[in-house]
């Protein structure tokens, strides 16, 4: 069986430590939730790197300790003998990796577009509020509206290229921007591209018109 | 601790989880409730739970334990990391704030029985860690400890202690480097 879902070229842009360790703790908004599940689905060596933060975790449970109540493990006993629900395994068909089909209801033909302008197509996916998580479509060779934002920027590969001045990411590639980045993400001229982007501030466009797009649009 | 003959405790709770998983042990179960319930509890009172739904997550994250036991593989984790995973997932539970997606499980799956040798270098590595946390210095430590066990992000733990939120990640790096330079 053929898992499209492990990219035939290797990963060349990986997510940082700080990400992997919040999410490990457990402490990232919903939206870079997601995004880092859909990453670690897609690279074995950020998933490698996620579970030595596990095992971070797991060192310092050892640390601290609270006194139980005697009547806690009758109890506990008491519920085991309840049968366990089946698990059901996760590994999804097509483009979008199981966690982000979760989201969508689908693969890429589910998706529930908005034209943004110039091609460009974008779909916000339902999360909490801290931060947003939508998907974006740059047709092949277009360029997306030129951006800079107040916070952290993750940008994820899902289908085709983009470069910019950071470099050329393909699917699995995570682009990192903090906001001082000001960049020009161009699509490859060979396919439409599809990405993952999630921020936890909203985008500024430089131009005059995206910005008063910005308000209607939520980009 | 980590002689060549002697068990370190790590491999002591991988027997007993082994026992749980394919005899159905409650003794066995009795004992890692007695060693990990009190530090479930003591991590939720620290993430902000009090005292009695901190014990009553307790009690469900051991209930998962028992019921979930098949997926426990001692080749990629020891109990403690593995029990910290399902811990970790029901405080998020019961914030109902942030959901927390798990990656797409890997086409190949838990290995029913995986080489011993690799078992036993994970479960000694993991004894390591214990150790080189242990020796990190105070203030690193507690940095480690607030990002995983306060319910705060860097920015937050940055608005508490007053340090910029670049010397926050700057220490946590240093940290990390540390158990990172005697781990190899």
């Amino acid at each position: 069986m053929i898992h499209t879902n492990h990219a035939p070229r290797p990963i060349r842009h990986h997510l940082d430590e700080a990400t992997l360790l919040a999410y490990s703790a457990g402490t990232l908004p919903e939206a870079f939730n997601l995004i880092v599940a859909t990453h670690l689905s897609l690279c074995d060596r950020c998933r490698a790197d996620a579970q030595a933060y596990d095992a971070v975790g797991g060192a310092l449970l050892d640390a601290e300790t609270s006194d139980v109540s005697k009547e806690c493990l009758e109890r506990t006993l008491a519920l085991l003998d309840v049968p366990a629900p089946e698990s059901v395994k996760t590994t999804a068909v097509g483009t979008l990796p199981a966690p982000l089909q979760d989201y969508v209801g689908g693969d890429l033909d589910s998706i529930r577009w908005r034209p943004i302008g110039m091609g460009v197509k974008q779909a916000i996916l339902p999360t909490s509020k801290g931060a947003t998580a939508r998907l974006l479509f740059i047709p092949a060779g277009a360029a997306m509206p030129d951006h800079s934002h107040h916070g952290t920027e993750l940008t994820l590969v899902l289908k085709g290229a983009f470069q910019d001045e950071d470099g050329y990411f393909a699917r699995g590639d995570i682009e990192i921007a903090d906001s001082d980045v000001q960049h020009i993400p161009v699509a490859d001229i060979h396919e439409d591209c599809i990405c993952l982007a999630v921020t936890d501030a909203p985008l500024r466009f430089t131009g005059l018109m995206p910005r008063i797009f910005q308000k209607f649009l939520r980009i | 601790m980590n002689e060549k003959n002697e068990k370190t405790p790590q491999q002591v709770w991988v027997n007993e989880m082994v026992r749980v998983r394919d005899a159905r042990d409650k003794a066995a179960f009795a004992a890692l409730f007695s060693h990990f319930a009190p530090r479930i509890k003591g991590y939720l009172i620290k993430s902000g739970a009090d005292a009695t739904t901190a014990e009553e997550c307790a009690q469900d994250v051991m209930t998962t334990l028992w019921r979930k036991a098949d997926q426990f593989d001692p080749a990629r984790a020891s109990v403690a990391t593995w029990i910290f995973t399902i811990a970790r997932n029901r405080r998020i539970d019961m914030l109902r704030r942030d959901r927390r997606p798990e990656p797409e499980d890997l086409p190949w799956g838990p290995e029913p029985e995986p080489e011993q040798s690799e078992v036993l270098e994970l479960q000694q590595e993991s004894a390591r860690l214990v150790k080189a946390i242990g020796a990190l210095p105070k203030n690193q430590r507690k940095l480690i400890e607030q990002a995983y066990f306060g319910e705060m992000t860097q920015s937050e733990i940055a608005d508490i202690t007053g340090l910029p939120l670049g010397t926050i990640k700057s220490r946590l790096r240093l940290a990390l480097d540390r158990l990172r330079h005697s781990m190899k």
